[in-house]
């Protein structure tokens, strides 16, 4: 039936009944793997535009938010995508010269870098989940939290004042806040202002009643004095790029784990390699889209 | 047979294998630039840090692309797929860009587009 390559070339188990020869096989599914290589550059592209124009237009709220980013986490998790790149095209190499047992421990390597990186970057969010930089309106941190930090922090209030409990609220004025007209609300720092752009546990109410002064008194205790309105925006952005890019890191840890099998099974030989080669490929755009993010957000 | 492949000593019938040397040598690199990068980044000369660590990201880029992705070897065709892709990001945000600038100037500094009095200029 089949005249033409059949004849010249027998046909191994792992060429798909519908190519000719290997290296058609192989041609399409790199070509496949380029492209598809394209759509991730596009959709990441897409976040990369909104960090453009939200930049470009306000500059002061990256370099506010980026104070309170770890560089040296950053850094770290920089090097450890670096070397499990650098361990993946090794693992490659060995994949193309049928070395079965330095393919394997090339993947190893590349999974554990994979899972060091998650590791560091869970490290890094449950810190700032437990500062409250949570993205857009969650942004604040939680009633129950500011209570617990004011029983630590703060002194019994004197005759004459009262705590009054912060509202959830982004209010940043005390006729925003909607508390009764009739009573002033005097703000003072009780605690000196600590770190963090959430800056509600270091700032407490004191309320003396004033019935003589109707001056404005802004609500300043919402804010930590140079932290910028719309602080958060810089979070939302964090949030949305480095988490598409763990979510790919970890698709890339199943990717590993796929050839690893394959390879302990001994699926994969000098002849037969392509899984291996474009599962690298989509290894190293994850790390490549992360030498962007990374002087993007911690190098500000 | 193997026309293609005769360049090379030891070539594959398909693909190109990159030597152990000229990775590690890549990944030395990338791992150089890293530290460069960031050392840059404590200095402060305004406007240009972003462009130097962008200049630097574009190289360790092109490196992980050249020798890990094995471009340079690779078929012209998967280059000028990537590249394309490239291109047309750039082009998004270059035009999304000149779109920011043009109201840059109306923007309140740390504070979103002046919505309040907007809404009061309605209001009235």
């Amino acid at each position: 039936m089949t005249t033409t390559a059949s004849t010249t070339h027998d046909h191994p188990d792992f060429l798909a009944h519908h190519w000719d020869t290997p290296k058609q096989q192989f041609e399409a599914g790199k070509l496949g793997m380029w492209l598809f290589l394209a759509t991730e550059v596009l959709l990441f592209g897409g976040l990369f535009v909104g960090y453009a124009v939200w930049r470009g237009n306000h500059p002061e709220l990256f370099k506010f938010g980026s104070q309170y980013l770890d560089t040296t986490m950053g850094a770290i998790n920089t090097v450890v995508l670096i070397l499990s790149s650098l361990t993946m095209a090794w693992a490659v190499t060995c994949a193309q010269r049928g070395n079965r047992k330095g393919l394997i421990i090339g993947l190893l390597l590349t999974l554990a870098g994979a899972g060091g990186f998650l590791g560091i970057k869970y490290v890094e969010y449950s810190h700032k989940f437990n500062e409250g930089w949570f993205p857009g309106a969650y942004f604040y941190d939680k009633p129950s939290d500011r209570s617990r930090t004011w029983d630590d922090n703060l002194p019994v209030p004197g005759a004459g004042q009262l705590v009054v409990p912060v509202p959830d609220t982004e209010a940043r004025s005390i006729e925003e806040l909607g508390l009764p007209a009739d009573i002033l609300v005097e703000i003072s720092t009780v605690v000196p202002p600590g770190q963090g752009p959430s800056g509600l546990e270091e700032l407490a109410l004191t309320d003396t009643v004033h019935t003589d002064d109707h001056a404005e008194h802004e609500m300043h205790a919402l804010q930590r004095e140079d932290r910028p309105a719309n602080a958060h925006m810089f979070f939302n952005i964090y949030f949305m790029m480095t988490g598409l890019h763990g979510l790919h890191v970890l698709g890339g840890v199943g990717v590993m784990i796929w050839l690893l099998i394959g390879a302990v099974k001994g699926r994969f030989n000098e002849k037969y390699f392509t899984p291996v080669d474009l599962g690298g490929l989509y290894w190293h755009i994850v790390d490549l889209i992360w030498i962007f993010l990374f002087p993007l957000f911690y190098l500000i | 047979m193997a026309t293609e492949s005769s360049q090379h000593e030891g070539h594959p019938e398909v693909g190109h294998v990159v030597p152990v040397r000229i990775l590690l040598v890549t990944g030395m690199g990338l791992l150089a630039l890293t530290l460069l990068t960031v050392w840059a980044a404590s200095f402060d000369v305004g406007n240009l840090n972003i462009w130097i660590a962008l200049g630097i990201a574009v190289v360790k880029g092109t490196l992980v692309v050249m020798f890990f992705m094995h471009l340079r070897y690779d078929r012209p065709f998967h280059g000028i797929v990537f590249v394309t892709s490239l291109a047309f990001v750039a082009l998004f945000i270059s035009f999304a860009l000149t779109d920011t600038t043009e109201y840059a100037g109306n923007l309140d500094p740390g504070d979103a587009p002046k919505v309040v009095e907007k809404l009061n200029v309605l209001g009235e």
